[in-house]
Parts: C-alpha cells; structure tokens; sequence
C-alpha cells in the first residue's frame, strides 16, 4: 500500500451569514495516495468546491471558517502553516485548474505572462531557460505554435486550449498534487475528452495525483481510481471505482447511477432523483438524504448514519441499504 | 481603426452643431433683451441702442443672427458686448490663471484618491475603510462654499497668511521668495477645495471597482499560484481595475470649466469659472455661448480620447 | 437496476419544510438595509427633515404665521443663538414665538430659526421636485429607446413633425393665418399616413417618403449626447440667470439638466430585460405593449433608478443651494438655507453663526439622503445578497 499524499481528516468549513450557519463542508475525511487519481463526486452545492479550496486556503474568510479538522500533506498540517509557508505549497506542490478557463485567467495578461510568473514565484530562472520551458509546457499541453501563442492575450484563444494553458500554469512547477475542480464542466463535450485524455497522459508519465471534482459520473468511470460520493457537506460512499459502479451501497449514489443514460436500459424514461441539493444552512435532521431517499425509514430522520465497512475500503454511510 | 476615427469625428460634429443651436436657442428665445446690456447706465440712449443693434445683427431674424456669431467665432473676430474685447483673447487670457488651480486640483485628486480607495478595498470592513468612507460621504455632501469658508476661517486664524485673490496685492518690493510662498497659498486652498469633492467620488469609485474584481476568479488563480498578496492585489487586480478609470481621465478636460463657478467667485480668482460668472450676469452673450461652445468641443474630444485609450489598454477590444 | 418508483408527494412537502424561512422581498431588503447603521441614521435624519420642513412651512407661512421668518427687528441685529431678546426695545409682536432667538438673528433682526424653518421646506421640494422631473423625463426617454429603440423613423414622420412645429412657430410669432393653415396641412397629413399604414399594413414600405431615416434609439441617445455636453452647473446657471427667477423655474431647470444618466441606465436595463424570457412570453401571449412595459419590464428597472433618485436629491439640494448663494436662488424675502449663508457671508467672523448653521444643516440633510441611497444600492446588490 502507498503512503498517502494528502489525508483531509474530518474537515469543517462553515459559512457565517447574517443570522444563519451555512455548513458547507461538515467532517469530511478522504485520502489521495501517490500517483493516484481520486475523485470528488456530487451534485452542485455539495461541499465539493469548498473543500478543494480549502487544502490550498483559497476560500473567501470572512464569511468563511474552518471549523476543525486537519489537512496533512506529507505528514504537515497545511491548516496550521503561516500565510507565507502556505504560499511555498500553493503553485509548487500542489497546483489548481479551475472550472471557467474564461474567467480563470487574467484578461489583461498575456498567456506567456502568466506561466512565466508561476514558474518564477517559486523558482529563480534565467530568462532563456524560462522561455524554453514555458514553450515545453505548452507543447506538453497539446498547445500547436507554442511560441506564437505565448503572445497571445486569453480571449484569443479557444476555451479547450485556455483549459490547456490552465492545466500547463498547474504542472509549471511540477506539483506533486493537481486539483481540478471540475475542469471540463464549461467545455464542449469533444474538448472534453480531449482534456481528460491529456490529464491522463500527463499524470501516467508524472507519477502525480490527481484530485478530481466533478458532478459527472461519466468522467469518473473514464480516469479515476477511487471514488467519494459527497452530499450536503458529508462523504456518503468512498470506495474503487469498480466497486462503487458495480455494488453501490448508498442509495443516493445509486439514484446518481440511474441517472445516467444507458445503452441497455434505451428506450426507458432516464430517472432523476427528485428535489435538489439541501441549503446548507438549513439541513435536514438525521441522514441528510433521507427527505429525497426512496428507501428512507423513520430511523433514517433522527439517527444521523455511521459509515459502515463493505470490505476493501469501500464504506458508505446508509445503514438501510443491505448488500 | 481608422474607420473608427473617422465615424466617430463625424458623430461628434454633427453632435457639435446641434449642442450649438440648442445654446443658441436657449439664450435667445429666453425672455429678456439681449441688448439691455446695462440698462442703468445712462450714457446708453435710443441712437446708441440702435447702432448697438445694427452693429451686432440684432434686428436680423434668428438662423442670420446665428450664422454671423459661428462665423465671427471660427473667424476669431467675435468680441465682447460689454467691453468689445476679443472674446477669445480674453477667454485665453482668464484659461492661463485657471491652469494652474486646474492643474494642482487635478494632481491631488488623482494622486491621493487611488492609494485611499485601494487601501479600503483590500480591508474592507477595517477601521480604515469604514472611517473613509465616512469621511468621503461627508466631503461630498459638504456644500463647497461653506467648506471653503471653514477652510479660510482656519487658514486666515491659525496660520495668518491671506488667501483671496491671486497674489497679495503691494508685495511687488519684498523678496523673490516671500513672492513665491504667497503665490503658493493663494494656490493651494482653492485647489484643495476643488479637490475634496473629486478625491471623494473617485476615491469612492475606485474601492468599488477594486472590490469587484478582487471577486474575480483570476485573482483566486493568481493566489492559487502561490504569488505574495502584494502581486495578487497591486498587479493582479489593479490592472483589471483600472480600465474603467482610462475612459475618466478623458473627461477631465470639461473640468476647466464646469467646476470652478463658486470657488473662483468666493476667492475672487479670475479664472474662467468666473468670467463665465460675470457674463452671466451682464448678459454678455458672445462669452456665455463661446465658453459653452468651447466646453462642448472639451467634451467631445475628451469623450473621443477616452475611447481611443480603451482600445490601447483593453486587449480585448480590436477594431 | 430498475427504475424506482419515488414517493414524490412526500419527498415535495419534505422538502419545502426544510428550506429556508419564506421572507419577501420587501422584508429581506429591509433586513439587510438595517444591517448598515449610518444607512439607518441617514433614514432616521431624513424621516425628521421631512417633519421639520412640513412644519415649517404650516408654521411659517400664512398671514400671521407662528414663527415670522420676515420679521425685521434692527435693534437686535446680530444676536448670537441662544440670547433671550430686549423685551423693552421690542413692541409685542416682535418678540420671537419661543421667547429665545435659538439659532440668533441675521444682519435685520430677522429670527434664524424661523428662518431656517421657512428654508427647510425650498430645499425639500426643490430636491424632491426636480428629481421627480428627472426621473420621469429620464425614465420616459430611457423607456422608450429601451423598448421601441429599434423602430425607425421615417421621412414622412419627420415631415410631419416639420410641417407642425413650423404651424407652431408661426402661431407663436403671430402669423395667425399662415400658422393655422400649417397645422392644419399636418394633422391632415399624419392622418392620412396613419391611415394609410392601417389600410396597407407594415410591410409595404415604398417610395421616398417611407423610407426609414434614423432608429428612435438614436434620436435618444444623440439627444443625451448633447445635453451632456453642456457643462451642468453653468448651464444651470445660465438658464436660470435668463428666466424669471422663481423657485419653480430653479426645479424645472434642475430637472431637466440631470435627466440623462437616468435616462441611459433605463434604456440599458430595459434593453437586456426585453431580451429576456418572460418578456418574449407576455409578447407571445400578446400583452400590449404598455402593459408589458408599466407590469412587466418598469418593476425590475425601478429599484435603481430609487437609489438614483435618492442621491439625485441630495445633489439638487446642494445645487440649489449653490445657485442661492450666487445670489441666483428663490428670490427674496423667501428665506432658503443657501441665501442664508449666502447673507451671512459678510459677516463671517462677527456672526459666524449665520455661515455655520445653514451650513451644517445643508450637510447634515445632504449626508443623511448620501448614505440613505448608499445604503438602499448595497441592499438591492444582489452580489452582496449572495454573500450575506
């Protein structure tokens, strides 16, 4: 077994409003091996982005607090570092893509700007080596002319290859910990297995992990190695990919599991799991699924569930659902 | 580009001509006679009214009235009703004493403004911000000519130097220095006062335009990548935030004019706020008109030197 | 697996109990207004200059008003506040209604109390006046390059309108007979197209005369265009120096200076909501065209041109005040805050009192309508909604 990369112990981020507590993330613990790839799935408002900026401190404070919890990276607390210290890691260790290629880079810069002054935060180059190795990192992205386009502001370039600029600004410092918060979301579809197929090909010849964020089912089955189901805040499954797609053990990754479309279950109406995402400051009592759970029982609304061990590291947190 | 210039010069003529007839129209169809121009002064018979008339195309109907004044005015031969000077030497003569008071005014606005409102932008909700904004709300409310009396209360009182007019009057024979330091008051609180207002608005506008785009996501992936706060706010965001500002410094232009009414009139400065003041008064039309004629072409070229430096900095726009 | 069959019902009813209290609108703006306390104050200060100049002007006015700001008494000029009068030099009328000249008396022994009173209400009404011409001219004009923008004018609507505003000129210069007959000649002819336009519909448009000249939205907009560049304060000036001076004149010409930033944000707002889905919805529905512009389109467009409208106010306060002090105000005897100060200056270091108290009370009701609508735009921003 690796040794892990990063483990997020019970982790909780609460959003301080005018006379409400939004709990955004509420004790969430998951691990990230070497070279793996981890993925954070759940619907929109779930925590998910949260917690992901949380690792790098990049969440808004006010209004947003960290109330307990622990992020180890190689064995040091990041939530106990000093803004400084934090700086050496955010970039050089562990790197960000964020979702909107668009609005994620700076308007006024250009491309060959911004990679420059990544890599120079944390490493002091020469001019000439710093050109080469902006020109390589483009290359490595699948960026064609990579010279030219240093000059390029972002809104010259295709929301595919501002992605891949994004994704070349996170692998310039060669971190050992890539988040992306789901990175293909604002892409056509076709971009999108184009961008997946690079991060997979980058991180197979990197020996880097990955954390991935997503809401799509579909990514997750195509790249990661273990999977976190997350809903209102909690991690309500966890296990390898294979597992979770073939026996999953909490209904509302099953309702998530239905909802995709299906070649065998063609012609069929496509299920959706009825209501939305819970407001964080406003969650139901007991399991928070239970008000959308098609399984619920009376115990489900008081009894906030334990997780409870499948075998082989796959857990999930509904006692109801038998195997 | 070049399409752009063209288009746009044309716009702003044709804006130009209409901004003229409108004056024209609203200072010769308001009631009252253009030729009462001192109705009290008792050298001013019938016969004299009449030549008066003749002699400015009075009696002529109203489009001749106006094609003779543009025609005098772009052939630089209009003169004043009252004292049949050239209007445009005087006019010329009262911009060189309102330049300098223009001039101070202006740089302290802009200097002191951007430091104040990007200071309370990146802590806001500090002690810091909330006090200037306090203050800044204060100082626009304040009405200009009770702030200034205050500010000539306190300058006069506590550090006993004069500061109405331009230049004390009988300081020819003293020292080349003592000059200089007079002329230096005499600048500074009227510029100050023209200021205040300006450093409060602008320093307002710039907090805010700070705070949107310290919201913006790539100033979180500036900060993802490790680079030191000072980065991330004086090179990240700032340069986002200062676009707008680019399409303000075009307007400054108009300022010569617009502002520049009460404070000159209350520190007796002859400037040209206040010769448009005194034409008012006296019903001395060829000023009014070419001093409104003058600010309608400072605004118009400003408004078209603002667009032209957007499409320098913003490199999203291309023609 | 198979599809599972949800009890939706159920899981609907759970669900609404468990999201957030239901608040409305009006309660939720409130909730947050209140959250910045100089906002408060400045509704606060503004709720009491309202009483204040609405009993001034019952105090002040009438033939035997309570208070007299008129009243000249020349043998207690310059009284600093708060000095109780000579009750002997003094004949009964004369002596101050509260026994005391509370704010002391001006350069005539008129009363500043009184004074002040009778000025409140100028500034109330030429504030609420002439922002209320603004608004309506701004939102009018905004409105309707917002919402017809697109429409073009035609040649033969330009001739119309050539045709009648030449009638006008004529009657208005006298020439009754040729005036009449220009009218006439263009009531006939508008009737005629409008007749015309009904009888062949829309989309024949032949000949010169229909041709399409300049878009609506042009026409608006180059008109703010102008009145732009006029600087404001010395148009103002100006207008008012040429007309009578009365304090109507000083609202109307206010007013119709300053409706152009209006105006535009109107046109831009109502631009991007005509766009929007539920305005295509009422059109497919077909809502006429005013009733999707007052019930549909005005509502979403009205809270900021509120806030505009708000520090609009104190603008028109302070340039009243400043026309007053150039001596081009309310003509006297009508006392307002700006002539106060503006008489007073004479005397500024025997009396400072007649510069400091309508001046303060000029910056107090001026700050109080800043923050106010300060406080009202960062409780309609939704962004910061958001965050809270």
């Amino acid at each position: 077994m690796k040794q892990h990369l990063l483990s997020v112990r019970d982790l909780k981020v609460y959003f301080r409003g005018r006379d409400t507590v939004a709990r955004a993330v509420d004790g969430v613990s998951f691990d990230i091996r070497k070279g793996e790839t981890v993925c954070l799935v759940g619907e929109s408002g779930c925590g998910k982005t949260v917690s992901a900026l949380t690792i790098l401190d990049l969440i808004p404070k006010p209004p947003g607090e960290v109330m307990a919890g622990r992020v180890l990276f190689k064995g040091t607390d990041l939530l106990g570092l000093t803004e400084p210290e934090m700086r050496k890691i955010r970039g050089k260790q562990i790197a960000m893509v964020f979702q909107e290629p668009l609005t994620s880079l700076n308007p006024v810069f250009t491309i060959g700007d911004q990679i420059r002054e990544a890599i120079l935060v944390h490493e002091p180059v020469s001019p000439d080596e710093l050109n080469r190795r902006c020109i390589r990192l483009l290359r490595d992205v699948g960026i064609p002319s990579p010279e030219e386009r240093l000059k390029d502001y972002p809104h010259q370039l295709s929301g595919g290859q501002r992605q891949r600029v994004m994704i070349a600004m996170a692998l310039a410092c060669g971190p050992d910990l890539v988040i992306a918060d789901e990175p293909t979301t604002a892409l056509d579809v076709t971009v999108q297995a184009q961008i997946l197929n690079l991060m997979q090909s980058i991180q197979e010849s990197s020996e880097m992990s990955v954390l991935y964020i997503t809401h799509d089912l579909g990514v997750v089955a195509n790249i990661a190695d273990r999977v976190y189901v997350m809903y209102a805040g909690i991690i309500v499954e966890q296990g390898t990919t294979e597992e979770i797609f073939s026996s999953p053990g909490h209904p509302y990754t099953k309702g998530l599991l239905a909802s995709l479309p299906s070649r065998s279950r063609r012609g069929e109406q496509l299920h959706s799991i009825p209501g939305t995402v819970p407001n964080p400051a406003y969650k139901p009592s007991g399991c928070p699924f239970h008000p959308r759970c098609p399984t619920a029982v009376d115990a489900c609304k008081v009894r906030f569930p334990e997780m409870i061990d499948h075998g082989a590291g796959h857990l999930s947190r509904c006692p109801v659902v038998k195997q | 580009m070049l399409s752009f210039i063209a288009r746009s010069i044309i716009q702003k003529t044709i804006t130009l001509f209409f901004v003229s007839v409108v004056s024209f129209l609203i200072i010769h169809l308001a009631p009252g006679e253009p030729s009462q121009v001192d109705p009290l002064n008792p050298k001013f018979t019938p016969e004299m009214l009449e030549r008066f008339r003749q002699e400015f195309h009075l009696n002529e109907p109203l489009y001749a009235q106006y094609i003779h004044f543009y025609k005098d005015l772009f052939t630089g031969r209009i003169v004043s009703w009252k004292d049949n000077r050239s209007v445009l030497a005087k006019i010329w003569e009262r911009f060189l004493n309102s330049l300098p008071l223009f001039v101070v005014g202006t740089l302290l606005t802009w200097t002191l403004s951007f430091p104040v409102g990007i200071r309370s932008a990146i802590y806001r909700g500090g002690l810091y911000d909330r006090s200037v904004t306090f203050l800044a709300y204060l100082l626009i409310s304040i009405p200009g000519f009770f702030f200034a009396y205050i500010l000539i209360i306190l300058v006069v009182t506590t550090l006993h130097v004069p500061v109405i007019g331009m230049e004390t009057f009988g300081l020819d024979t003293s020292s080349w220095g003592c000059m200089l330091m007079d002329r230096v008051w005499h600048l500074l609180i009227p510029s100050i006062l023209g200021a205040t207002g300006g450093i409060a608005v602008l320093s307002r506008y710039v907090r805010s335009q700070m705070l949107e785009v310290e919201g913006q996501d790539y100033v979180r992936t500036a900060k993802a990548k490790g680079l030191p706060p000072d980065v991330v706010h004086y090179k990240h965001a700032l340069r986002n935030a200062l676009l707008p500002f680019v399409t303000m410094f075009g307007l400054i232009l108009p300022g010569l004019i617009g502002g520049s009414v009460i404070i000159e009139s209350i520190f007796s400065w002859p400037g040209m706020g206040r010769m448009a003041y005194e034409a008012i008064l006296a019903r001395d039309y060829p000023i009014i008109l070419t001093v409104n004629f003058i600010s309608a072409v400072l605004v118009l070229a400003g408004t078209f030197v603002s667009d032209l430096l957007y499409l320098v900095v913003d490199p999203r726009i291309r023609l | 697996m198979r599809n599972t069959q949800y009890p939706i019902t159920d899981t609907q009813q759970a669900l609404e109990a468990l999201s957030a209290p239901k608040k409305t609108r009006l309660h939720e703006l409130w909730a947050l207004f209140r959250e910045n306390r100089l906002a408060v104050i400045g509704l606060v200060i503004f709720v009491l200059f309202l009483l204040t100049a609405v009993s001034g002007v019952i105090l002040t006015s009438g033939q035997n008003p309570v208070f007299d700001p008129a009243m000249v008494r020349l043998q207690e000029k310059l009284l600093p506040p708060f000095t109780r009068p000579h009750l002997k030099a003094l004949q009964p009328a004369q002596v101050p209604t509260l026994g005391i000249y509370l704010f002391g008396t001006d350069n005539l022994g008129r009363d500043v109390f009184s004074r002040m009173l009778q000025g409140a209400w100028v500034s109330l009404t030429v504030g609420f006046v002439a922002v209320g011409i603004s608004v309506l001219v701004g939102v009018f004009m905004g409105g309707i390059a917002g919402y017809f923008g697109h429409e073009s004018i035609c040649l033969d609507h330009i001739l119309a309108i050539l045709v009648l505003s030449a009638g006008a000129i004529f009657l208005f210069m006298g020439w009754i007979g040729t005036g009449a007959a220009c009218m006439a000649a263009g009531f006939i002819y508008t009737a005629v197209c409008l007749f015309a336009r009904t009888r062949t519909g829309q989309a024949q448009r032949r000949g010169i005369f229909r041709m399409r000249a300049i878009s609506v939205d042009t026409v608006i907009m180059r008109m703010v265009d102008i009145m732009l560049c006029f600087p404001s304060f010395f148009l103002i000036l100006t207008v008012v120096a040429l007309v009578p001076a009365s304090m109507y004149n000083i609202m109307i010409v206010i007013g119709l200076t300053s409706w152009m930033g209006t105006a535009r944000f109107v046109r831009a707002e109502f631009l991007s909501l005509r766009e929007q889905d539920f305005v295509t919805a009422a059109k497919a529905l077909g809502v006429g065209n005013f009733r999707i512009i007052f019930r549909h389109m005005m509502p979403n467009a009205v809270a900021p041109v509120l806030v505009s409208a708000t520090i609009g106010i104190a603008t028109a306060i302070l340039t009243e005040a400043g026309l007053s002090f150039l001596g081009f105000g309310v003509p006297p005897p009508h006392a307002t805050w700006g002539n106060i100060l503006s008489d007073g200056k004479g005397f500024i270091f025997d009396a400072p009192w007649l510069t400091f108290i309508p001046g303060v009370a000029i910056l107090i009701v001026v700050l109080c309508f800043n923050l106010f609508g300060e406080g009202l735009r960062d409780a309609m921003n939704p962004k910061l909604r958001e965050r809270g």
